[in-house]
C-alpha cells in the first residue's frame, strides 16, 4: 500500500466529502473505519462475493478492490445513500429495488443484501427495459448469498423491474 | 410386474405413531404460573414448570401401538428428541423471562436467544402481540445480554427457539393480559368478562376506553407477587400463523442494521490475527514485531497464543500489516493429515456390526463419503471486546452467551460479574456461533493490547481456521424379502463433532432430568436426533467418532444432512430394488399421515412422474427431526458450464411444523435449506492438505450463486396439525439433500459415493500463512453490467 496520506474529495451520498488516507487504501474500508459508514459490508477483500458492493457514478463496483484514488472526484452512493437517489425522495423514500426487498420478504441474516441491492440496482438502471429483465440475465449476478435467498433475490429483481418501468411511464 | 405380496408396513398395517412424542402433553391450555414483579409499571415473569408439573414433562413413557407388520421400534428420538433435552435443561429459569408493559404503550421483551435472520424475533413478537390483543409494532423484541443466571435457558440451537419459548412466552404474555384486564375492569367499573381489548385498547360495553399504556402504572404491583396465567386456545389467536416480514427488513435494505463489527464503539480499532500454517498451531516467535508496528496506520502488534494480533486505523493496513507479519508457530495437532489419512481412520475406527443378513432376504448396501464443509457465514467470525482492569465488556453474535461469558472472564482474570457480554444480531451463523471462537478471542487481544478492538476474521482465516461440520463415512445395508423391508442398518462414522461450551453442558442438564442415563455429548446429539420415518422392519443407526483434532462444530442439522441424506438416497435404491416408485415406495412404509401428507404434495405440485426433456431428472427426500416433516421434490437440469454438470431447474418443498408461526419466514428458511442441501450434494466442500484446509475464498468454496441456484421455487405450508409449532430452521437440509441427490442418480444412472459429487481442485491453493490479497482495480468500464 502506498504510504503517504493523502486528501481526496467525492460526492458521498449526495454530501460532498472530504478524506486524508493512503491512495491505495481500498474504498471499503475509507467508507467503514474512516467515515463510519457501515452499510457495505466485507465478506471476501477480494471481489467474488460482491458484498461490498456501491456505486460510483451510478455504476456497481467492489470497494473491496477499488483504491481511495481512483474515486477522487467522483459521485458514490451506498446502500444508504440509494433511496435519497430517487428523484423527489423523502425521509420515508425507498428505491424500487428496496421496495422489491420488503415486498418478498428477502432477507434473512441481511450481510449480503446492501451488496444485492447495490448491484440489482445499478444492473437495472442500464438496461433498457428494466421490466423485460429474464432469468438467463439475473442468472449472471455473481453477489454470493450464504443463506440462500436466491430466489426471493429473483423475484424481488423482476418485481423491481415492472416497479422501475412502472416509475418510467408515470 | 406387479408385486405378489402385500408391501410391508401398508397403510392399513401400520400403527400410526407422531414423528415424536416427548413434552407433548398438552401443556397449552393449562394454567401457568407467572409473577408480576415489584416494579412502578408492569413488569411480569413466567414460572413455566411448578412443581409436578416438572416431572410429569420428564416423562418418556409413550404408549406405543403393538407391532403389526414389520414397524420399526420407537427409537430414542422418537420417545425425546434434542429440544425436549434443551427444554428440560431450560425449564428451571424459564420463569426468569420477562414482559413490560411501558407507560406508552409499548410491549418489551428482552429475547434470551440470538438472532441470525432465521425470524425468531419477528415470531416471538407475533406471538407476543397474539396474545397481548397488541398491534404488531408496539411490540418490541431486543436479543437479551448474557444473563448467567438463566443457567440453560439462553441457548440458541436444534432449531429449538420457537419450540422451546412457545409456552414461556404465552405465559408471560397472558400474565400481563390479566393483569392489565383487572386493572381495566377497576377504572371502568364493569366486570373482566365484558371488555375487549384491539391493538392495546381496552373497552367497556359503554364505549369507555383507556389504553395500556395508561394500565400499566394501575397493573403493576410494589411487591413481587404470584399470577396465574391462562393463554388463548390456538384457535384464538389472529396474528399467529399469518405471513409477517422479517421486522429487521427495513434496516437492512436501507444499510441502517448494525452487527457486531458495524457498532460505533469508541475507540474500538479494526483487528485481525495472522494465523499458524496449520489448524491449532500456536504461536513460537513473532520475529519482526518492531517492524510490523512501524507500518502505517498500526496501533498495536501483540503476541498471542493463537497468534498475532495486528491493531491498525483501517482493516486495509491490518491486512497488509497481518501478511507482513514473521512468525513462527508449533505444527498443529493435525500438521500431518490430509483428507486421505483422515479417511482411512475413519474406514479403520471398528463399528457396531451389522446384524447378520437373514438368509432368504436380498441386501441393498452403499457406503458414502462426505467431506469436512465450512459454516462460511456470509459475516466472518466478529466480536468487539472493550477490556479494563476492572471490567469487560463484549459485543458478538452468540448463541451460547453464558458460556461465552465464563469462558472470557476466565480469560482476562475477571469475576462474571464484572464482565458484560452483549449478544448481537449474527452475519448468518449455522451453527458457527455455538462457539464464540471471535469473542474470546477479542477479549484476549483487548486486554493484551490495552484497547477496546473490533476483531474480525479475514475470509482465508474463516475458512482455513474457522469451524466446520466433520468429514464422515457412512456405510448403510438394508435387506428386504417378499416385499418387506426386514431390515435398515446405518453405521456413520465420523471425525467427532465439537459441542462443548453451551451446548454440551445443556444437554448434560437436560439428560440428568430424564432415564436416559448417561452419554456422551455427541452420541446424545445424534441418539436425540437420527430416527428412521419408515417401517423397515429391524431399524439400527449408530455413531462412531473418531478423534482427529480439527476444527468442528454443529453445522445446520448437524448429524441430519449427511446421515439422513444418505439414507434417502439408499431409500431410492431399495425403492429400485424391490422395483417400486421412489414416491409410491416411501409412501407405502411410511409411519404416519403427517408425514404422507407432504410427500403426496410435492410428488402433486412437482408433476412427480411427468416427462422432461432427456438428460432432466427428478428426486425426492424426505425428513422428519423438532416435531416437524418435511418433503422436497428437485428437478435437476444439465449444466454445462456446472462443474457438476447439473443445476437444480426447480424445486417443490411441502413442510408440516404442527403449527407455523410465521409461515413467510418458514418458507424462508425452507429455502435457505433447499440452498444449502444444494451445495453440500453438487460442490460445497473443504479439503484438509497438511493439517489446513486449502479452500481461502468464495471461488474455492462453492456454495451455490444466482446461476446456480433453482429458477423456480415453491413452498407449501401445510395446514395446522398440532397447537403447537415444531422446529423449523434446519430442517430443510436432509430432505433437500435427499431430493437433489436422487435428482442426480437418477440423471447420471449412478448411486454418488462420495459427497459433493463435484469436489475437484481446479485451482492452485494460496500458500499457508497470509491470508488472500487481490490486485487493485480501477473503475469499472462503462457497459460492462456484471463483471465491474
Amino acid at each position: 500500500m502506498t504510504d503517504t496520506p493523502q486528501t481526496f474529495t467525492f460526492s458521498l451520498n449526495g454530501t460532498p466529502t472530504t478524506v486524508t488516507a493512503p491512495p491505495d487504501l481500498p474504498v471499503l474500508w475509507v467508507l467503514r473505519d474512516l467515515l463510519g459508514v457501515t452499510g457495505p459490508k466485507y465478506g471476501c477483500g477480494v471481489d467474488e462475493c460482491r458484498a461490498c458492493t456501491c456505486h460510483v457514478d451510478g455504476r456497481a463496483f467492489a470497494t473491496c478492490v477499488t483504491p481511495v484514488s481512483a474515486i477522487d472526484g467522483h459521485t458514490i452512493t451506498t446502500i444508504e445513500g440509494l433511496a435519497g437517489t430517487v428523484p423527489g425522495a423523502g425521509p420515508d423514500t425507498l428505491h424500487p429495488v428496496q421496495q422489491a426487498w420488503l415486498e418478498h420478504d428477502v432477507p434473512q441474516c441481511g450481510w449480503c443484501q446492501p451488496g444485492q441491492i447495490m448491484m440489482v440496482s445499478a444492473l437495472l438502471a442500464q438496461l433498457p427495459d428494466p421490466a423485460a429483465i429474464t432469468d438467463a440475465d439475473i442468472d449472471k449476478i455473481r453477489n454470493v448469498c450464504r443463506c440462500g435467498t436466491y430466489f426471493r433475490i429473483r423475484e424481488a429483481i423482476k418485481r423491481a423491474g415492472e416497479l422501475l418501468a412502472e416509475g418510467a411511464d408515470s | 410386474m406387479p408385486d405378489p405380496t402385500p408391501i410391508g408396513g401398508t397403510n392399513a398395517a401400520t400403527p400410526d405413531r407422531p414423528p415424536s412424542e416427548g413434552l407433548r402433553h398438552t401443556l397449552s391450555r393449562r394454567r401457568f404460573l407467572g409473577y408480576v414483579v415489584g416494579s412502578p409499571f408492569l413488569v411480569v415473569a413466567t414460572d413455566l414448570m411448578p412443581g409436578s408439573d416438572r416431572l410429569a414433562a420428564t416423562s418418556t413413557t409413550v404408549p406405543v401401538p403393538p407391532p403389526a407388520g414389520l414397524p420399526t421400534s420407537p427409537q430414542p428420538a422418537d420417545l425425546i428428541d434434542l429440544g425436549d433435552l434443551l427444554i428440560l435443561a431450560g425449564l428451571p429459569t424459564a420463569n426468569m423471562l420477562s414482559l413490560q408493559i411501558t407507560p406508552t404503550g409499548k410491549a418489551r421483551f428482552q429475547l434470551p436467544r440470538q438472532e441470525n435472520g432465521q425470524g425468531t424475533q419477528t415470531a416471538v413478537a407475533m406471538i407476543l402481540a397474539d396474545e397481548l390483543d397488541m398491534a404488531l409494532a408496539d411490540v418490541e423484541v431486543t436479543l437479551a445480554p448474557a444473563e448467567p443466571a438463566l443457567m440453560f435457558n439462553q441457548l440458541t440451537g436444534s432449531s429449538n427457539a420457537i419450540r422451546s419459548l412457545w409456552d414461556p412466552v404465552r405465559t408471560v404474555a397472558a400474565a400481563a393480559r390479566g393483569r392489565l384486564l383487572a386493572a381495566a375492569a377497576d377504572l371502568l367499573d364493569e366486570p373482566v368478562s365484558t371488555l375487549t381489548v384491539l391493538n392495546g385498547v381496552v373497552q367497556a360495553p359503554n364505549g369507555a376506553t383507556i389504553t395500556y399504556g395508561q394500565l400499566s402504572a394501575a397493573a403493576a404491583s410494589t411487591t413481587t407477587a404470584p399470577v396465574t396465567a391462562t393463554p388463548k386456545d390456538p384457535s384464538q389467536y389472529r396474528l399467529i400463523g399469518t405471513p409477517q416480514p422479517q421486522m429487521a427488513n427495513r434496516a437492512i435494505v436501507t444499510g441502517q442494521q448494525r452487527y457486531a463489527v458495524d457498532l460505533p464503539i469508541p475507540g474500538a480499532l479494526p483487528t485481525m490475527v495472522r494465523r499458524a500454517p496449520t489448524i491449532k498451531g500456536t504461536l513460537v516467535t513473532f520475529d519482526n514485531a518492531d517492524a510490523v508496528g512501524s507500518m502505517p496506520g498500526v496501533v498495536k502488534a501483540v503476541a498471542l497464543p493463537f497468534g498475532v494480533a495486528v491493531v491498525a486505523q483501517t482493516f486495509g493496513q491490518v491486512i497488509d500489516a497481518v501478511n507482513a507479519v514473521q512468525a513462527t508457530f508449533t505444527p498443529g495437532p493435525v500438521a500431518t493429515e490430509d483428507d486421505a489419512s483422515i479417511r482411512q481412520q475413519l474406514l479403520a475406527a471398528p463399528v457396531p456390526p451389522f446384524l447378520a443378513p437373514p438368509l432368504l432376504g436380498t441386501t441393498v448396501a452403499h457406503e458414502f463419503d462426505w467431506a469436512m464443509v465450512n459454516h462460511a457465514p456470509m459475516g466472518t467470525n466478529m466480536a468487539v471486546a472493550d477490556v479494563r482492569p476492572d471490567s469487560a465488556t463484549v459485543w458478538a453474535p452468540l448463541q451460547t452467551p453464558i458460556a461465552a461469558l465464563q469462558a472470557i472472564a476466565q480469560a482476562v482474570g475477571l469475576p462474571q460479574d464484572r464482565v458484560t457480554v452483549n449478544v448481537i444480531r449474527g452475519a448468518g451463523s449455522f451453527g458457527r456461533t455455538l462457539f464464540f471462537d471471535a469473542a474470546l478471542e477479542a477479549a484476549q487481544i483487548s486486554k493484551a493490547a490495552g484497547l477496546p478492538v473490533k476483531l474480525m476474521w479475514h475470509r482465508t482465516n474463516d475458512m482455513r481456521h474457522g469451524r466446520a461440520h466433520p468429514p464422515a463415512h457412512h456405510r448403510i445395508r438394508a435387506s428386504y424379502l417378499a416385499g418387506e423391508v426386514l431390515t435398515f442398518e446405518h453405521r456413520v462414522t465420523s471425525v467427532t463433532t465439537d459441542v462443548s461450551a453451551g451446548l454440551g453442558e445443556a444437554i448434560t442438564a437436560g439428560l440428568a432430568k430424564t432415564s436416559l442415563g448417561k452419554m456422551g455429548f455427541s452420541q446424545t446429539l445424534f441418539e436425540t436426533t437420527i430416527t428412521c420415518p419408515y417401517n423397515f422392519g429391524v431399524v439400527t443407526q449408530t455413531l462412531t467418532e473418531v478423534p482427529v483434532d480439527l476444527n468442528t462444530d454443529s453445522w445446520r442439522s448437524v448429524f441430519s444432512y449427511n446421515t439422513r441424506g444418505a439414507e434417502e438416497v439408499v431409500v431410492d435404491q431399495l425403492a429400485a430394488a424391490m422395483g417400486k416408485d421412489p414416491v409410491e415406495f416411501r409412501l407405502a412404509f411410511m409411519q404416519n399421515d403427517r408425514q404422507r401428507a407432504v410427500l403426496e404434495k410435492v410428488a402433486d405440485v412437482g408433476n412427480w412422474g411427468s416427462t422432461l426433456p432427456a438428460g432432466w431428472a427428478q428426486g425426492v427426500g424426505f425428513h422428519q427431526e423438532y416435531q416437524s416433516v418435511v418433503a422436497c421434490l428437485a428437478t435437476l437440469e444439465p449444466d454445462p458450464l456446472a462443474p457438476s454438470g447439473y443445476r437444480v431447474d426447480s424445486a417443490v418443498l411441502a413442510v408440516d411444523v404442527g403449527l407455523a408461526i410465521n409461515p413467510r419466514s418458514l418458507e424462508g428458511q425452507m429455502l435457505g435449506g433447499l440452498t444449502d442441501g444444494i451445495g453440500l450434494v453438487l460442490g460445497l466442500g473443504n479439503h484438509l492438505r497438511d493439517g489446513l484446509p486449502i479452500e481461502s475464498a468464495w471461488s474455492h468454496f462453492r456454495y451455490p450463486r444466482q446461476g446456480q441456484a433453482p429458477r423456480d421455487v415453491e413452498v407449501i405450508v401445510m395446514p395446522p396439525t398440532a397447537d403447537r409449532p415444531g422446529g423449523a430452521g434446519e430442517l430443510g437440509v436432509p430432505a433437500a439433500v435427499g431430493a437433489v441427490a436422487n435428482a442426480y442418480a437418477r440423471a447420471t444412472g449412478t448411486v454418488p459415493t462420495s459427497f459433493p459429487v463435484s469436489f475437484a481442485v481446479d485451482w492452485t491453493p494460496p500458500p499457508p500463512g497470509p491470508v488472500e490479497t487481490a490486485p487493485l482495480q480501477g473503475l469499472p468500464a462503462p457497459g460492462n453490467l456484471y463483471d465491474y
